[in-house]
C-alpha cells in the first residue's frame, strides 16, 4: 500500500517546524516516529498534503532532570524512555508503560509526543500522564504554553493542541512509587485496559486508558481509597462512553477495568 | 526528492517520491528482495531491517526519513561466504519453515542480542512480539537465537 501523494519537508529546528506549520495550516501533519500516521495514510484514513518531519530536531530528543521534574523531549522514543536511567529512577511507572508499547521495532521509532498528540484511546501513555499529573509543553504561533494532563485529552483522537501547535516536551513530577498494569490486546499489543497508579502521600492517583473514548482519572477510587484494594469496585463509577469492540464489550471491559485497578492497588 | 542512504555499507543515492516506504524502496528500487512485506502496516515484522543499528519495520519508515542514515538488510548480514552467527544458528536449529518471516526474525534477533547479549528464553520471546511466524515455528526460532547468543559470546 502506498499513501496518497504529499510533499515532505524535513524541519531542522523547532522554529522552522512552527513556521512551516503556520504556512501550511491544516493541510499539514507533523511526522515524528510515524508509527500511527504512516499506517493511517496507507489506509487513506489520513491524507495530509504536506508532512513536516520533526524527527531530526535534536533539541526535542533529550531527557533531563529539572528540580522535582523529569523533562522528556517530545521526540524521545519509547525505547529511549524505557531504558533511560533518569526515567527508571524517578518516574519508573513511565518506563514500565513505555516497555508495554507494541514491540521492539515500534518502540525504536514511536515517540512520546507523537503518541500523545495522536491520542489513540487504546494507547498506553495517557494513563501514566494522568496519574502523574504530568504537563504537556506545546509551542505555537502565540508562543509556549503548558497544558495540564486533565485538560489535554478531550475526545476520541482529540486533544487540547491547536492546529498551529507542536508538543515539545512532557514534564513529569518525580514519583516515588507507581505501577502500570495492562491487559494487552493479544494481536496489536494495544491496551484493552491500562491502569497507572501512583502513591501520593496517604492517597493514590489513578489514570485509566483503553476503557473510554477519553482516558480518565479514577477519582471515585481515589476518594474511596483506604489503603487496601477494596476501592477498586468504584473504578467505573460515573464513566460513560465505554469502548465496545470485538475484543471486549462494555460489560467485559468494565469488569477488566475494575480487575486491573485492583491489581494496580495491590501492586503499589 | 534526492536521498542518500548507506545500505549494507554502500552509499546509495536515489531520486524518490516521498510516499515510498523504505521497504518498497529496498525491494523495488534496489532489488534487495530479502526484506519481505507481509502486513505492510507495522504488525507482522517481516520487513524488519536495522536503521542506524536499531530494528525497525521498514514498511512504516518512509525512505526519505532514512536519508543520511545507515540501513542493514538481511543481505548485509553475511560477510562474503561467511553467514552471520544468527543466520548460521537458524540453519543449525531449523529456525525456519516456509522462510517468509525469517529475514525479519534475524534482523530483530540482532537488535535483541545487541541490547542483551545474554537473554533468557522469556526475554527472547518478549523481544519477538513484533514478528509473526505463520508456520508457528517459534520454538526453533527461539532456540536459534539462544544458540546464536552463545556463539556470539564465544
Amino acid at each position: 500500500m502506498i499513501p496518497a501523494k504529499f510533499d515532505y519537508i524535513k524541519a531542522s529546528s523547532l522554529g522552522e517546524a512552527l513556521t512551516l506549520l503556520q504556512e501550511h495550516g491544516d493541510e499539514a501533519k507533523i511526522l515524528s516516529g510515524g508509527h500511527s500516521l504512516i499506517p493511517s495514510m496507507k489506509l487513506r484514513l489520513a491524507t495530509p498534503s504536506v508532512l513536516i518531519d520533526i524527527g531530526g530536531i535534536s533539541e526535542m530528543n533529550t531527557i533531563t532532570e529539572e528540580g522535582d521534574e523529569i523533562v522528556i523531549g517530545a521526540n524521545c522514543t519509547h525505547h529511549q524512555i524505557a531504558t533511560s536511567d533518569l526515567v527508571r529512577e524517578h518516574v519508573n511507572i513511565l518506563s514500565q508503560a513505555a516497555l508495554c508499547i507494541g514491540d521492539i521495532q515500534v518502540r525504536n521509532r514511536g515517540t512520546l509526543g507523537g503518541s500523545l498528540a495522536h491520542a489513540d484511546p487504546a494507547s498506553d501513555y495517557p494513563a501514566t500522564v494522568l496519574a502523574c499529573e504530568a504537563t504537556i509543553v506545546a509551542e505555537g504561533k502565540d508562543g509556549k504554553r503548558t497544558i495540564g494532563a486533565n485538560d489535554f485529552f478531550q475526545a476520541l483522537f482529540l486533544t487540547a493542541l491547536q492546529d498551529d501547535e507542536i508538543i515539545t516536551a512532557i514534564r513529569f513530577p518525580k514519583v516515588s512509587q507507581g505501577t502500570y498494569q495492562k491487559f494487552f490486546q493479544s494481536a496489536s499489543r494495544f491496551a484493552v485496559v491500562g491502569v497507572a497508579a501512583i502513591k501520593k502521600g496517604d492517597g493514590v492517583q489513578i489514570g485509566v486508558t483503553g476503557v473510554s473514548g477519553v482516558p480518565f482519572r479514577a477519582t471515585a477510587v481515589e476518594n474511596a481509597y483506604d489503603g487496601t484494594s477494596s476501592a477498586a469496585k468504584h473504578a467505573m463509577d460515573g464513566v460513560d462512553d465505554i469502548i465496545s469492540d470485538h475484543f471486549a464489550d462494555e460489560e467485559y471491559r468494565s469488569h477488566l477495568a475494575r480487575v486491573y485497578v485492583k491489581r494496580a492497588l495491590e501492586a503499589l | 526528492m534526492n536521498i542518500s542512504i548507506t545500505i549494507n555499507g554502500k552509499l546509495v543515492t536515489h531520486d524518490i517520491e516521498p510516499r515510498i516506504s523504505l521497504s518498497h524502496f529496498l525491494r523495488e528500487h534496489l532489488d534487495l528482495t530479502g526484506t519481505h512485506i507481509g502486513c505492510d502496516t507495522s504488525g507482522c515484522g517481516a520487513c524488519t531491517v536495522t536503521l542506524d543499528g536499531q530494528a525497525v519495520k521498514s514498511c512504516t519508515v518512509l525512505a526519505v526519513q532514512a536519508d543520511g542514515s545507515e540501513v542493514t538488510t538481511i543481505e548485509g548480514m553475511a560477510q562474503g561466504d561467511q553467514m552471520h552467527p544468527i543466520q548460521e544458528a537458524f540453519r543449525e536449529h531449523h529456525g525456519l519453515q516456509c522462510g517468509f518471516c525469517t529475514p525479519g526474525m534475524v534482523m530483530t534477533a540482532a537488535d535483541i542480542l545487541k541490547n542483551n547479549p545474554n537473554p533468557t528464553e522469556e526475554e527472547i520471546r518478549h523481544g519477538l512480539e513484533g514478528n509473526f511466524c505463520r508456520c508457528t515455528g517459534y520454538h526453533n526460532i527461539v532456540k536459534s537465537i539462544q544458540h546464536a547468543a552463545e556463539q556470539m559470546k564465544a
